[in-house]
C-alpha cells in the first residue's frame, strides 16, 4: 500500500477520559434524503476533503468510510473511526450539530477530544453550511457495523488532557472570512487550501509538538521519508516556475509539464484532487499563485566542485537515459529536474528517497500511465546517491545546497524505505 | 517481496518448488503494481575463493583462457581480465548446473542440427573435460607432446597445437565430446571477456576499451546525428566507473 | 480437485498483445474479462531498468525474459521419417513468457503484409500458372484482405505510435516511403527514427543501384506521444538494448506502454498471472467451451468458467492446447486430412556481414533501436517478376542492424581463426567498421504439406503433457529465393564501399540452435473451407463456435515481413466482429 504518511501528520481522533463533560448539542434535524443538491454538495466536499484518505480502510473496499487501516505513525499506532451512519459503531446516532462539532472543534459528543490528526483546525475554517452537507452526505453511504479499535498511543500523548494545551497553542477557531482585496477565485482558492483541502497539513512547517508553524505557511514540510515540496512562489524552493495551468494539470492527473506526482501526493490526487471541479482547481492555483515568496536565491555549486564532478557522472552515466542531459525530462511522463517542485526542496528527502528506493507516479484518468521510477540504492553507495542529488540540485537554474553523505545514509535506512 | 524471490518468479524458479511454499500467482486488477526497491539487479562478483575449479585445475583453466584470448601489450588476456574469475561463478551458479533447461529423459543423440542432448550439466562436463585433458597431455597426446606435462606445463606452441585439435575434432578425451566442449568453452571464456564487469571478467572494462564500447549507457541521443565520428566517452559498467566515486573520500 | 472461480464473460488465455489488445476492446464493449497469463508480471522500473537492463549476458546469451525450456519446450526433426528431439535450450526461436509477451522484448519492427499476401495462391496462380507453384507447396488465401485489414493496421500503429514514412497514402505513392506497401488511410502517427552512420550509407548504395529505400516503420518512437487511449511514451534513446531485452525508458510500444495501465483501471477486467492454462473444456458435444483449466504456482488446479474463449498465446503454444483439448481435427500430412498442426513455417533469413576501411569509417555500431534501418522492398513478396528465376516469394532487406553489444556482435572478417591472438585482433580492428544488420534479409517462408506440427509420442512437459512437435526442413523454392536475395543484398555492400564481406546464405537443413528469428507462424489457420483451416475468416473457430484463437497461427504461410503488425490488425479486426457480429448472435460467423 502505498504511504499515507499525509494523514499521519499528527495523530488521530483517539478517545480518552472527558474533562470538559458532555456537550450534548441540540439542533440539527434529521437528513432530508430527498435533499440532492445538498448531499451532492456534501459528497463533493468530502472528496475535497479526502476524508477517505483516512476514513477508509482501502484493504477493505467494500466498506468505504467504515474506518481506516491501523498506521503506525511517530507517536503510535492509530486508527481512523467509522463515520458511516451505522447507528451502534458509525456516526448515525449523531445530531448534525454534534457532527459539526468534532469536524470544526475537535470535539466528540460526549466531550471527549479528537486529536488533531483530524486535521480540525483546518475545519474549523469550514462554512456551518458546508459541514452540514458532509453531515448529510455521510449518512447516505452504506451503513458498515465496524468498531474501530482505540489508539495505543504512548504516555503521555494517550491523555487527552494534553489535548486542552495543544488547542490552547493551535487550535484558532473562527470562521474563514473572505478579503475584499482579491478576487473570487483567490478566495474561493483560500478557503479550500486552508479549510477543506487542508493543505498545510502536509506542506505547513511544523513545530515539535505538531502544530502548524504560522508564520511559514505552505513552506514545505518533511513526514515519513517525503518532503511535501513548498508550494509558495518562492524561486529557490517554490513554484516559482509553475504557471497556474501547470498547477491545475497536476492536481487533476497527478503530472503535469515538469512533474508527476507519487508517494503520499499520488494518493491525495487520486481520492481528492483529481475529483474537483475545474473551478475549484483553478481557485487553488490563482490562490497558489498569489503567495510571495520569503527566501532569497543563493549561489549554486560550482561545477568543479568534486560532488558536482562526481554527480555529474552518475547523472550522464545512468539518469539521462530518461531524464535527459539537460534535465528536461519528457512532459507528463517522466519529470523535468529543473521544474520538479521536490528537486530543489529546502529539504532533500524526496529527492534520496526516490533516487534510492523508486517510486510510482499515480494514475489518473486523464493520465493513466503512471510511470515509475526505478530504485538505484543497490547500485550507488551513500557517497554516490549524495553526490548526484547534490548535481540536480544545484544544476538547471537550481541553488539548493550540498546534500551530505549522512543524510543519504539516513534516508537509505528510513523505516518507511520497506514500504511501497 | 525480497529480491531473491522477486528474482525466482522472474526466471521460473518458482515453478520448480511448485507444491511447497512457493509464490502464489498474482491477480492484477485496479492499479499497475509496484513495490519500493522492487528490483532484481545481477549479483556482483566479488573477489575471493574459487567457487567451482579445484587448485588442480586451475592451471588448466587459465591457460587455456590465455591461449583463447591471449595477452598483448595494450590489453590482458583471458587470464588476467578474469575470464576464469568469470567462469567460475557461472560454473558454480544457474549456468553451471542447467537450470531451467529441459532435461527430461530419454538422452538420444541425434544429428547436429537437434541441438546438444547431453544429459551432463556444464559443470559437470568441465569437471571431467579440464582432468581428460591433462590426463591427454599428460600421456603425450598420441603425437609428439612431452610426455609426462599437464596442458598448462606445455609450451604455448603447443597448447595451441592441442586446441586446433579439439576445435578440428581431431583430439578426442574420453568420455566426453571434445569438440562440443571445446566450442562451449571458448564461448564461454570469450562471453566473460565481453560481459559486464559485474560477472567478474572484463577487469576494468579492458575488453569494451580494447574495441571502443561505451558498456552500459542508455543515452545516444545527442550521437546518433554524429555520423563518422568516434564516440567520446568511456565505458561504464552496471557496477558503475570511478568517476562516480566524489575524488575526496 | 480443481476449485471453480466465478464465472466471467471472456476468459482469455495468454495476455500479450493480442490479449491485451482483445480485453481492451471487449472490456469497452461491457464484458467481464478474465485474462490468464503463464508467467509473470513485468515493468520497466522493476524488471527492466535503464541501469541494468542493458546486461548482455543475462538478457540476450542466457534469455531471462523468456519462457524456460524446464517449464516446457517443444521436439524438432527436419523429416517424418526421423526421431525427434526435445529443444533442451532454445536456439532458432525464443518463445516469450510473461504479461506483455513477446512485446516486452520484441525490437518494435511493425510492418504491413502486402496485398498480394492475403492472397496469395489466387494472385500467384493468375500470374504464373498453378503449375509454377511446387506440387507440396500448401499455401493458401487468408479470407480476408488487405483493405480489409487496413483500418486495423492503422489502429494498431496509432496505439503504438509507430514512426514511419508513408509510401503509399490512399494510392498516392510518396517520395521517401515505401512504394510497395498497400495504400494507407493517414500516415504514421510519429516520423521515422534518426539514422546512423552505415543505415544511412546504405539508404545511399540503394538509391545509386536504383532501388527506393525507406527507414523501418519502428515502435521505438522519434518522440514522445501520446497514444489515442492516453498512454504515453517517450523518445527512444538508441540505446542498442533492445531485442531480447525490456525497454527501461518508457520508449519502445509493448502491452505494458500502451494499453495496460488504461486496462488495469476498468471494474471489468482482471488477470491472473503466473497461472497457465492447461485445457480448454468442451461440452460433452464437443462444439462449444465452458472455460479453461489452469495451474497456479503452487500447483492447485482452478476452473474459470466462461461464455467466451479467446486463446491468445504464442503460435505453438496455441496450436499445443487445441491438441490437447481435443479441438479439430489433428493434421495427417500423409494423408494429407485434418487441420490442426497444418501449414506450420518460420522465417527464411540471412545476412551480409562486410567489413569496412577502419581508417574511413566508424559506424558506432553501438548507437541503435531495435527497429533501425532503412529498406528496401524491391525484392518481397511478388513486387517483381518472380517468372525468369523459378521460385515464389521474397522479403525485406535492409541495414537494420540493432546493436554493437560485443557478446553478439564483434564479427571477424571470414577467414578469421574463432579463437586466439589473430581472433584477439581482428575483433580491435573490425568493431567500430564492420556491417552486422543481422536479419538483413527476412525472407518469407511458404507452406509446405511435411512441415506441420504434432503431438510428440516420447517426451513430455512437467505437467506430464505431450510436447509438440515440430517438424520442419528448408525446401528448394525457399533456398532459391535467399540466394537470389542475398546476392542482391551483398550488391549493396559492394556499392557502398565494403573491402570484404560474408555472405551467410541461409542452408538447409533447418538448424534449431541457429537464431533465426521467433516469427513461427501458422498451425491454427485461417481460411475459407474448413477442410483446410482451423478458423474461418474472425479467427473463429469452426469447430467451437464461442472460441477464437489469435496470433500469427493463424497465418496461412508466412510474408517477408516481421508478423507482430498483421497479427495485430488480425486482433482488431476479429475483436471488431465480436463486438459487431457474435455479440448480438452468438454463433458461427461464417456458415461453411
Amino acid at each position: 500500500m502505498l504511504s499515507r504518511a499525509r494523514k499521519l501528520l499528527l495523530a488521530m481522533a483517539v478517545l480518552a477520559p472527558s474533562l470538559s463533560g458532555c456537550t450534548h448539542a441540540h439542533g440539527g434535524g434529521r437528513v432530508d434524503r430527498q435533499n440532492f443538491a445538498l448531499i451532492e454538495r456534501g459528497r463533493y466536499l468530502v472528496t475535497l476533503g479526502d476524508c477517505t484518505a483516512c476514513h477508509s480502510d482501502p484493504t477493505r473496499s467494500d466498506s468505504p468510510f467504515g474506518g481506516g487501516h491501523p498506521v503506525p505513525t511517530p507517536f503510535g499506532t492509530l486508527l481512523a473511526p467509522n463515520i458511516t451512519p451505522d447507528p451502534a459503531t458509525g456516526i448515525g446516532n449523531w445530531t448534525a450539530q454534534q457532527f459539526d462539532d468534532a469536524v470544526r472543534r475537535g470535539r466528540m459528543p460526549d466531550g471527549r477530544r479528537l486529536y488533531p490528526a483530524m486535521p480540525f483546525p483546518y475545519f474549523a475554517r469550514m462554512s456551518a453550511a458546508d459541514v452540514r452537507a458532509i453531515w448529510a452526505y455521510l449518512n447516505t453511504v452504506k451503513p458498515v457495523h465496524h468498531v474501530v479499535v482505540a489508539d495505543q498511543l504512548p504516555f503521555p500523548l494517550s491523555l487527552r488532557v494534553s489535548m486542552i494545551f495543544w488547542d490552547w497553542l493551535y487550535y484558532h477557531p473562527g470562521q474563514w472570512r473572505p478579503r475584499a482585496d482579491e478576487s473570487a477565485a483567490w478566495n474561493r482558492g483560500s478557503y479550500i487550501v486552508r479549510g477543506p483541502g487542508h493543505c498545510g497539513a502536509c506542506h505547513t512547517p511544523k513545530t515539535f509538538l505538531g502544530g502548524d508553524e504560522r508564520s511559514h505557511e505552505l513552506q514545505g514540510y518533511s513526514l515519513q521519508g517525503w518532503f511535501a515540496p513548498d508550494l509558495t512562489g518562492d524561486p529557490a524552493h517554490g513554484l516559482a516556475l509553475w504557471s497556474a495551468k501547470d498547477i491545475v494539470a497536476y492536481l487533476k492527473t497527478g503530472h503535469n509539464r515538469f512533474d508527476a506526482a507519487s508517494g503520499p501526493m499520488a494518493e491525495e490526487v487520486k481520492d481528492s484532487s483529481s475529483g474537483m471541479s475545474a473551478e475549484d482547481l483553478a481557485a487553488i492555483a490563482t490562490y497558489l499563485k498569489g503567495e510571495e515568496s520569503t527566501s532569497r536565491r543563493r549561489a549554486a555549486l560550482a561545477a568543479a566542485d568534486l560532488d558536482m564532478v562526481a554527480g555529474a557522472a552518475i547523472y550522464r552515466d545512468i539518469c539521462a537515459g530518461c531524464h535527459k542531459i539537460d534535465g528536461s525530462g519528457v512532459p507528463y511522463l517522466i519529470p523535468d529536474l529543473a521544474g520538479s517542485a521536490a528537486v530543489a526542496s529546502r529539504d532533500p528527502a524526496t529527492v534520496l528517497r526516490v533516487i534510492l528506493h523508486g517510486a510510482a507516479s499515480v494514475a489518473t484518468r486523464e493520465e493513466p500511465t503512471g510511470p515509475q521510477m526505478p530504485s538505484y540504492g543497490w547500485q550507488l553507495d551513500d557517497a554516490q546517491v549524495a553526490a548526484v542529488a547534490t548535481y540536480v540540485r544545484n544544476s538547471w537554474g537550481h541553488s539548493a545546497g550540498r546534500v551530505p553523505e549522512s543524510a543519504a545514509r539516513a534516508a537509505r535506512q528510513t523505516p518507511s524505505a520497506s514500504a511501497p | 517481496m525480497s529480491r531473491i524471490r522477486r528474482r525466482d518468479l522472474l526466471t521460473g524458479a518458482a515453478l520448480a518448488l511448485a507444491g511447497g511454499a512457493a509464490a502464489r500467482a498474482g491477480v492484477l486488477k485496479g492499479e499497475l503494481p509496484w513495490r519500493s526497491d522492487a528490483v532484481s539487479p545481477p549479483p556482483r562478483v566479488e573477489p575471493g575463493p574459487w567457487q567451482f575449479f579445484t587448485p588442480e585445475e586451475l592451471p588448466t583453466i587459465e591457460a587455456l583462457a590465455d591461449r583463447i584470448i591471449p595477452p598483448d601489450a595494450e590489453t590482458p588476456g583471458g587470464k588476467d581480465a578474469g575470464c576464469v574469475v568469470f567462469l567460475d561463478r557461472q560454473l558454480a551458479g544457474a549456468y553451471g548446473s542447467a537450470e531451467g533447461l529441459y532435461e527430461r529423459p530419454p538422452f538420444i543423440q541425434g544429428v547436429e542440427q537437434q541441438g546438444p542432448q547431453s544429459s551432463k550439466t556444464p559443470a559437470q562436463t568441465y569437471r571431467a573435460a579440464l582432468q581428460a585433458l591433462d590426463q591427454y597431455c599428460r600421456e603425450g597426446g598420441g603425437s609428439g607432446l612431452p610426455r609426462g606435462k599437464r596442458f598448462a606445463e606445455l609450451a604455448l606452441e603447443e597448447q595451441d597445437e592441442v586446441l586446433h585439435g579439439l576445435e578440428g575434432g581431431t583430439v578426442h578425451l574420453s568420455g566426453l565430446d571434445a569438440k562440443q566442449f571445446f566450442d562451449a568453452l571458448r564461448k564461454d571464456i570469450q562471453d566473460g571477456f565481453f560481459a559486464d564487469p559485474i560477472y567478474g571478467g572484463n577487469r576494468d572494462m579492458c575488453a569494451w576499451k580494447m574495441i571502443g564500447f561505451p558498456g552500459a549507457r542508455y543515452d545516444y541521443r545527442d550521437w546518433v546525428n554524429r555520423h563518422n565520428e568516434r564516440y567520446p566517452l568511456s565505458p561504464v559498467s552496471i557496477g558503475g566507473r570511478a568517476d562516480w566515486t566524489p575524488r575526496h573520500r | 480437485m480443481p476449485r471453480r472461480l466465478p464465472h466471467k464473460d471472456v476468459a482469455i488465455v495468454g495476455l500479450g498483445w493480442t490479449g491485451s489488445i482483445l480485453a481492451n476492446e471487449l472490456t469497452d464493449a461491457g464484458l467481464e474479462v478474465m485474462a490468464i497469463e503463464r508467467g509473470p508480471w513485468r515493468a520497466a522500473a522493476t524488471d527492466y531498468p535503464p541501469n541494468y537492463a542493458q546486461d548482455e549476458l543475462r538478457y540476450r546469451i542466457r534469455h531471462e525474459l523468456f519462457l524456460q525450456p524446464a517449464q516446457t519446450t517443444f521436439t524438432f526433426r527436419n523429416r517424418m521419417s526421423e526421431r525427434a528431439l526435445p529443444i533442451r535450450n532454445w536456439g532458432a526461436f525464443m518463445p516469450p513468457n510473461g504479461v506483455g509477451g513477446g512485446g516486452v522484448h520484441w525490437n518494435a519492427e511493425t510492418w504491413r503484409f502486402l496485398p498480394s499476401d492475403f492472397v496469395l495462391r489466387s494472385h500467384l496462380t493468375k500470374r504464373y500458372g498453378a503449375r509454377f507453384l511446387p506440387a507440396d507447396m500448401t499455401i493458401q488465401d487468408w479470407g480476408v484482405t488487405y483493405a480489409e485489414l487496413e483500418p486495423h493496421y492503422d489502429r494498431f500503429e496509432y496505439l503504438c505510435g509507430t514512426c514511419g514514412q508513408a509510401g503509399n497514402l490512399r494510392g498516392k505513392i510518396l517520395e521517401g516511403g515505401n512504394p510497395f506497401e498497400g495504400p494507407r488511410s493517414r500516415p504514421y502517427p510519429n516520423p521515422p527514427q534518426q539514422q546512423p552512420f552505415s543505415h544511412t550509407l546504405f539508404a545511399q548504395a540503394a538509391r545509386q543501384l536504383g532501388y527506393k529505400p525507406f527507414p523501418q516503420p519502428s515502435g521505438n518512437l522519434s518522440q514522445a506521444y501520446r497514444n489515442p487511449l492516453g498512454v504515453r511514451q517517450g523518445p527512444c534513446s538508441y540505446c542498442g538494448f533492445c531485442e531480447w531485452f525490456g525497454c527501461g525508458n518508457y520508449s519502445k510500444a509493448s502491452p505494458q506502454t500502451t494499453i495496460l495501465p488504461v486496462l488495469v483501471r476498468k471494474p471489468n477486467f482482471t488477470a491472473r498471472d503466473q497461472c497457465e492454462v492447461t485445457r480448454i473444456n468442451l461440452e460433452p458435444s464437443g462444439r462449444r467451451a465452458t472455460g479453461v483449466t489452469f495451474v497456479d504456482t503452487s500447483g492447485q488446479e482452478w476452473e474459470q468458467p466462461a461464455d467466451l474463449v479467446l486463446l491468445c498465446a504464442y503460435t505453438i503454444f496455441n496450436v499445443q492446447l487445441l491438441m490437447l483439448s481435443g479441438i479439430g481435427q489433428r493434421y495427417d500430412p500423409v494423408a494429407n486430412r485434418g487441420v490442426i498442426g497444418r501449414n506450420f513455417t518460420h522465417q527464411t533469413i540471412s545476412d551480409v556481414v562486410s567489413f569496412f576501411d577502419p581508417k574511413k569509417f566508424i559506424f558506432n555500431p553501438f548507437i541503435a533501436s531495435g527497429a533501425i534501418g532503412m529498406c528496401i522492398d524491391e525484392f518481397n513478396g511478388d513486387n517483381f517478376d518472380h517468372g525468369p528465376y523459378g521460385f515464389v516469394g521474397g522479403g525485406y532487406m535492409g541495414q537494420v542492424q540493432t546493436n554493437g553489444r560485443p557478446i553478439e556482435t564483434t564479427p571477424v572478417p571470414p577467414g578469421t581463426p574463432k579463437w586466439g591472438a589473430k581472433w584477439k585482433q581482428a575483433v580491435k580492428e573490425n568493431y567500430l567498421s564492420a556491417i552486422k544488420p543481422g536479419t538483413g534479409v527476412h525472407g518469407s517462408m511458404y507452406s509446405y504439406r511435411d512441415v506441420y506440427l504434432d503431438l510428440d509420442p516420447t517426451y513430455k512437459d512437467r505437467f506430464g503433457r505431450p510436447l509438440v512437435r515440430i517438424t520442419m526442413d528448408f525446401h528448394e523454392n525457399e533456398l532459391k529465393q535467399n540466394r537470389f536475395l542475398t546476392d542482391r543484398f551483398a550488391a549493396i555492400f559492394q556499392a557502398m564501399g565494403a573491402r570484404q564481406m560474408d555472405k551467410q546464405y541461409r542452408r538447409a537443413p533447418y538448424d534449431i540452435t541457429d537464431y533465426q528469428t521467433t516469427h513461427l507462424c501458422g498451425g491454427a489457420i485461417m481460411g475459407t473451407d474448413p477442410k483446410t483451416s482451423a478458423l474461418n475468416r474472425y479467427l473463429q473457430s469452426w469447430d467451437v463456435p464461442n472460441l477464437f484463437v489469435m496470433g500469427a497461427s493463424a497465418f496461412p504461410q508466412n510474408a517477408g515481413y516481421n508478423p507482430t503488425g498483421t497479427l495485430a490488425a488480425l486482433a482488431y479486426w476479429s475483436a471488431q466482429a465480436i463486438r459487431t457480429q457474435y455479440l448480438k448472435n452468438p454463433g458461427p460467423l461464417v456458415h461453411a
